[in-house]
């Protein structure tokens, strides 16, 4: 065997293996691991890529999702939104590039972390289907709308255009918007999935309405609780505690600074001249090294450097939670028949130098009493509803003794009573425990975070639940005095030979009166 | 007539619950306390009594308000028995007889509804028998006597104790029977059926002119009824005959104190002056009897009777409790037998009737 020609040879093979092999390969570790789950994956780019665009552009979403069987196992997927519209020579490169407008240089709350785009949606649809994704889009109603028809050439990773026009076609009523549309094959679970995603959606986004045309012909429609946009997430800088090797890498290369300490002042927060040449004495580096000129060790004593050094905290205004009282009025919007709805924002916290922010809403009264509480999870308004068993969510939940708070619970398992949990996390950067993101890590920080939220509802669960048993007691009373006064009646009769028929409307008051000091007994008990 | 008035407390007592409901007040009735706390010895007729304590079941209390229903359905039910002349109840067949009606007012056990009937009774200050409840048919009546009495059916009839092969059976009719004549000047009440088997055919009723009364161990109330009435309507003295052991001892003392169960109405069944005739606990001394070893449940009862106001001023009970005590020892009736059949007519009665200076024997 020829020496030269192996290693040259292996290093060509390893550059060649191409995205939409890879993509092939790895279908699990994005999330097309069942056709059920990728039908829902490509609704999911479609829709978080909506309510991004709506969000941004400071309009208040309506979103259009529909599902046509046109064959078997192929649907066609349409989501349309009333967005800003994409100028005409964006669409082929957001459609058609993997990777395209990355986020790995700004840290900001958004849904986009946690797909992997819909480029990946498109070569999807391409590779179980054949068809490309068709494009309409529209600016405003002085433009036409621009239309497209793309593949991605998956082994340059560019968008193939094969269709493109501009056309006057009465799509968008608000004069501007998108439509995608792509046939992939997958799955349709009237139990879970899309319906399931679209709903928790439309809680975690009270402001957005989003109407759902299910293959089965059902239609759905979520309309808005609040009227209202969350305010804009703030860009922020990575924070040096919460900075990882690659993209110290990334950054370092990236940078336009001249010296180390100048690329610390200006691309992390909580860093300042001082701050900068301690992380380099800590670092024991040179602060006028240049970041061109750093090697691997370079790299790893500065990344030592910055996660010893004692800065600030990064600052906590770049989050933008659900909000307490939205959460509220969306909830009750869902669930119309609970009994009762608490909802809490926590003040922001921090992780590893990333800020974040918990949110809990307890719905109380809805789903069976026998069977364990439905826990609902949303990082950064995205539903998480796979590995419902995993992650900081559940472990904070199982951590909880319920039984003090009026429910039951067994061991360290959820509790069970007829209770929907929703726990929110939003942050510049929501840790997953994989690459499918599809549960929160269990780092101490969050799950402390979670866990004071849910006992601060529980507590005010408790006293409602406590509420509620008094009132049942006090019903329950009443109806024994209710069965008993009517034979005290019938026997005192029999005993004293009267009629009792001219006796029914006092025992009536009196059993009124009765009632009146129940309820007055149990208060004073209750307040003793 | 005792008959119409219990019709009328009854009546009564169901007005006064209708007149609070129509006054839009909750109902509710003051009965007699009977627990132990509201024991009185009444000095007088040396029994149990009860005291003045009362409590209340009221209408808008929720652990009241079972027990008040049934109390009036009782009541209401007792009223249509008093009126109807014909039947009586027992107990039990109280209990049962409340299955039918419906799941509010019945009772889960028979303690239930023996609690409401001992209400009932206290409330009246009558024993249950007035209102149709009787206990369990025990206890029997030998000699010469003649009684007039309603039988079921209504039918007056009237039959000499004598021609009864066993004895007349002691039941709610019996008890209350009329006394027509009797030339008996004494009554003997004997605890076990075995003794009163063997007086009846030793002809003991001939002997000492007395009228036999089996007794079946602890008295029921019918039996101390009609106890009661021969010793105070015919001025009978009362012999009470029971094993040589505290408990032949207690029962003996309840029918002349009356027991604490029944202090709500022991006026009208304690017999006070019935006398304790044996086997006492000198006479297996006397008589070297067959014994056998007291129980710590004896001795406890001993004690326990050593220390009851009842017996606490009669000298000759004490000295025969300390001698038990001394003995450790217990003796039956039947222990008696060990001199033959004769023996206890032709012996022992008439020495206890000497020493007691019965009729006959002065």
């Amino acid at each position: 065997m020829n020496e030269e020609k192996n290693a040259e040879y292996f290093a060509k093979q390893q550059k060649e293996i191409s995205v939409s092999e890879f993509f092939e390969k790895n279908k699990h570790l994005l999330g097309f691991d069942n056709p059920t789950k990728a039908l829902l994956m490509i609704v999911k780019e479609g829709v978080d890529n909506s309510l991004d665009a709506c969000e941004e552009a400071g309009i208040l979403p309506n979103i259009e999702v529909k599902l046509k069987n046109i064959k078997n196992n192929i649907f066609r997927v349409s989501v349309k939104d009333n967005g800003p519209g994409i100028v005409k020579n964006q669409i082929p490169k957001i459609f058609g590039k993997l990777l395209y407008g990355s986020k790995f240089h700004r840290l900001r709350q958004s849904r986009g972390q946690q797909g992997i785009g819909i480029s990946a949606a498109v070569l999807y649809a391409q590779l179980t289907t054949g068809n490309p994704i068709k494009i309409w889009s529209r600016t405003s109603k002085k433009s036409k709308v621009h239309y497209f028809e793309l593949f991605i050439d998956s082994t340059k990773n560019e968008p193939e255009v094969v269709k493109e026009e501009s056309i006057e076609i009465k799509k968008f009523p608000a004069g501007h918007g998108t439509l995608i549309e792509l046939d992939v094959s997958g799955r349709y679970r009237k139990s879970q999935g899309v319906k399931e995603y679209l709903k928790e959606t439309a809680i975690a986004n009270p402001f957005a309405k989003i109407v759902f045309h299910a293959p089965d012909g059902e239609k759905m429609v979520f309309s808005r609780s609040v009227d209202r946009l969350p305010k804009q997430p703030k860009e922020i800088n990575p924070h040096p505690h919460g900075i990882e090797l690659g993209i110290l890498i990334r950054m370092l290369k990236n940078t336009k600074a001249k010296t180390v300490a100048s690329f610390l002042k200006n691309e992390f927060s909580s860093v300042g001249t001082k701050s900068a040449n301690e992380i380099c004495k800590l670092a024991k580096i040179k602060k006028t090294l240049s970041p061109k000129n750093f090697t691997r060790t370079d790299v790893e004593n500065l990344l030592r450097g910055m996660q010893q050094v004692n800065v600030q905290r990064p600052p906590l205004d770049c989050l933008s939670p659900i909000g307490s009282k939205e959460l509220k009025k969306s909830l009750e919007k869902h669930y119309p028949d609970a009994e009762t709805i608490v909802t809490l924002t926590r003040e922001p916290s921090v992780y590893r130098g990333n800020p974040f922010q918990i949110e809990v809403g307890i719905v109380y009264g809805v789903g069976k009493k026998e069977s364990q509480i439905k826990i609902m999870r949303f990082a950064n308004r995205v539903p998480l509803l796979y590995q419902a068993g995993a992650g900081a969510v559940v472990e904070a939940v199982k951590n909880i003794g319920w039984k003090r708070y009026g429910l039951q619970q067994s061991g360290n398992n959820l509790p069970t009573g007829p209770m929907v949990l929703v726990v929110h996390m939003a942050s510049s950067w929501v840790p997953f425990i994989s690459e499918s993101k599809e549960a929160i890590s269990t780092y101490p920080d969050i799950i402390k975070e979670i866990k004071l939220a849910v006992q601060t509802c529980a507590r005010d669960l408790k006293i409602f639940i406590n509420k509620k048993q008094k009132a049942k007691r006090e019903e329950k009373r009443l109806h024994i005095f209710e069965n008993y006064f009517p034979l005290i009646l019938e026997s005192a009769s029999q005993l004293a030979e009267e009629e009792p028929n001219d006796l029914k409307a006092p025992m009536e008051l009196l059993l009124k009166k009765i009632g009146k000091k129940i309820g007055e007994e149990n208060d004073k008990k209750s307040n003793s | 007539m005792t008959k119409k008035a219990t019709v009328e407390e009854l009546k009564t007592i169901g007005k006064s619950v209708l007149t609070d409901i129509k006054n839009v007040d909750i109902p509710k009735l003051v009965i007699p306390m009977r627990s132990t706390s509201n024991l009185v010895f009444d000095k007088n007729n040396s029994c149990y009594v009860l005291g003045n304590k009362t409590l209340i079941r009221s209408g808008g209390n929720i652990r009241h308000i079972k027990k008040l229903a049934q109390f009036l359905k009782v009541a209401a039910f007792c009223k249509d028995l008093v009126k109807g002349e014909k039947r009586h109840v027992t107990k039990r067949e109280l209990y049962y007889i409340s299955e039918s009606w419906g799941p509010n007012l019945k009772f889960n056990e028979q303690p239930e509804s023996d609690d409401i009937i001992e209400d009932i009774e206290a409330s009246l200050s009558k024993p249950s028998e007035d209102i149709k409840i009787i206990p369990n048919p025990k206890g029997a009546i030998y000699g010469n006597i003649t009684l007039r009495f309603k039988n079921p059916k209504g039918e007056t009839m009237v039959i000499n104790c004598l021609n009864t092969a066993d004895g007349q059976q002691i039941g709610p009719r019996t008890a209350e029977a009329e006394f027509v004549k009797t030339d008996a000047d004494k009554v003997i009440a004997i605890e076990t059926g075995g003794m009163y088997n063997r007086l009846i055919e030793e002809n003991a009723h001939e002997k000492f002119n007395a009228i036999l009364i089996n007794l079946g161990g602890q008295a029921s109330r019918s039996t101390r009824r009609i106890i009661k009435r021969l010793n105070e309507e015919l001025k009978l003295p009362v012999y009470l005959f029971v094993d040589s052991d505290p408990f032949g001892m207690h029962i003996a003392m309840v029918i002349k104190s009356g027991s604490a169960k029944s202090a709500h109405i022991n006026k009208r069944l304690a017999t006070p002056p019935a006398q304790w005739l044996g086997v006492t606990a000198s006479d297996i001394i006397q008589y070297k009897l067959k014994t056998d070893k007291m129980r710590d449940l004896d001795i406890k009862r001993i004690k326990e009777l050593q220390n009851d106001p009842r017996y606490k001023n009669n000298k000759r009970l004490q000295k025969e409790l300390t001698i038990w005590l001394k003995l450790g020892k217990k003796a039956e009736q039947q222990a008696l037998l060990k001199y033959g059949f004769k023996f206890v007519v032709e012996k022992y009665l008439p020495e206890k009737f000497r020493e007691l200076k019965a009729p006959g024997f002065r």
